[in-house]
């Protein structure tokens, strides 16, 4: 009881404001639009004011706010699914078309080989290279980028987004190959070769 | 045997569905022989693991 008391006096709004500046960057890489992230970081603050006597403490406070914020994202990007126009998603689909090929000789091996990227996992810790990440993301067509965002951050599975979008399995899939091509290419490029001349 | 092109669809598509067994062999051969596509399953994979510690 007491320590429940504790917890979330710990989790005061002013405790929670300081999450603020991280979920909204957070919100942002997923909806790419400042008033539709703000919103969503504001219900997700007061939902965790609301409920701060769940919080069991066993998790850190971020990671319990980023779950929550997870599932304002998710909400809308249901919404938004069922708004757009699927003509949009189309017509992404359709001029993403061999977008990629162009990486690849007509004979189908790689125009230029990807190289080994130097111990990748000590970027994480890299603030620049979030950024240079961020900017990355930001590069991919929207529907592609909700696609990607709802299987890699939210964690759905491929036949879970299908449902939500509406797409069929091959298109589900189809748009995960050109958001990870269009990452790597783009890491690959402004981070791990530094090869933006050579192309 | 696959093309690099079809291995690295194929390498995506392996993160989101099971692959059956002949396209699990056509990978395992390519693999064998190509670097440049060991290479990007080893990108592939590092993509997945960075997403997921974005929130740290």
């Amino acid at each position: 009881m007491v320590n429940n008391q504790t917890k979330s006096s710990d989790l005061s709004a002013i405790a929670l404001e300081e999450y603020r500046p991280y979920l909204l960057r957070y919100a942002l890489l997923q909806l790419r639009d400042n008033a539709l992230a703000e919103d969503a970081v504001q219900e997700t603050l007061l939902a965790a004011l609301e409920s701060r006597t769940t919080f069991s403490g066993k998790s850190s406070a971020k990671t319990w706010l980023t779950g929550i914020l997870k599932h304002k994202v998710l909400d809308i990007f249901r919404k938004q699914a069922k708004e757009a126009k699927q003509v949009t998603l189309e017509a992404e689909l359709e001029s993403g078309a061999g977008d990629f090929d162009s990486l690849f000789q007509p004979d189908g091996h790689w125009e230029t080989w990807p190289q080994a990227w130097a111990d990748p996992f000590k970027n994480l810790e890299n603030k620049r290279f979030w950024e240079i990440f961020e900017i990355c993301a930001k590069l991919m067509p929207a529907n592609t980028a909700r696609v990607f965002m709802m299987r890699e951050f939210l964690g759905l599975s491929a036949k879970e987004i299908c449902k939500e979008m509406q797409i069929t399995a091959t298109n589900c899939w189809v748009m995960l190959y050109r958001a990870r091509m269009s990452l790597r290419l783009c890491l690959e490029q402004n981070w791990f070769g530094g090869k933006l001349e050579r192309r | 045997m696959l093309t690099c092109n079809e291995v690295s669809k194929l390498v995506s598509q392996s993160l989101d569905r099971r692959l059956n067994l002949v396209e699990w062999a056509g990978l395992r051969m390519h693999f064998l022989l190509c670097e440049g596509c060991r290479h990007f399953r080893k990108q592939m994979a590092f993509i997945r693991r960075a997403c997921q510690h974005y929130p740290d």
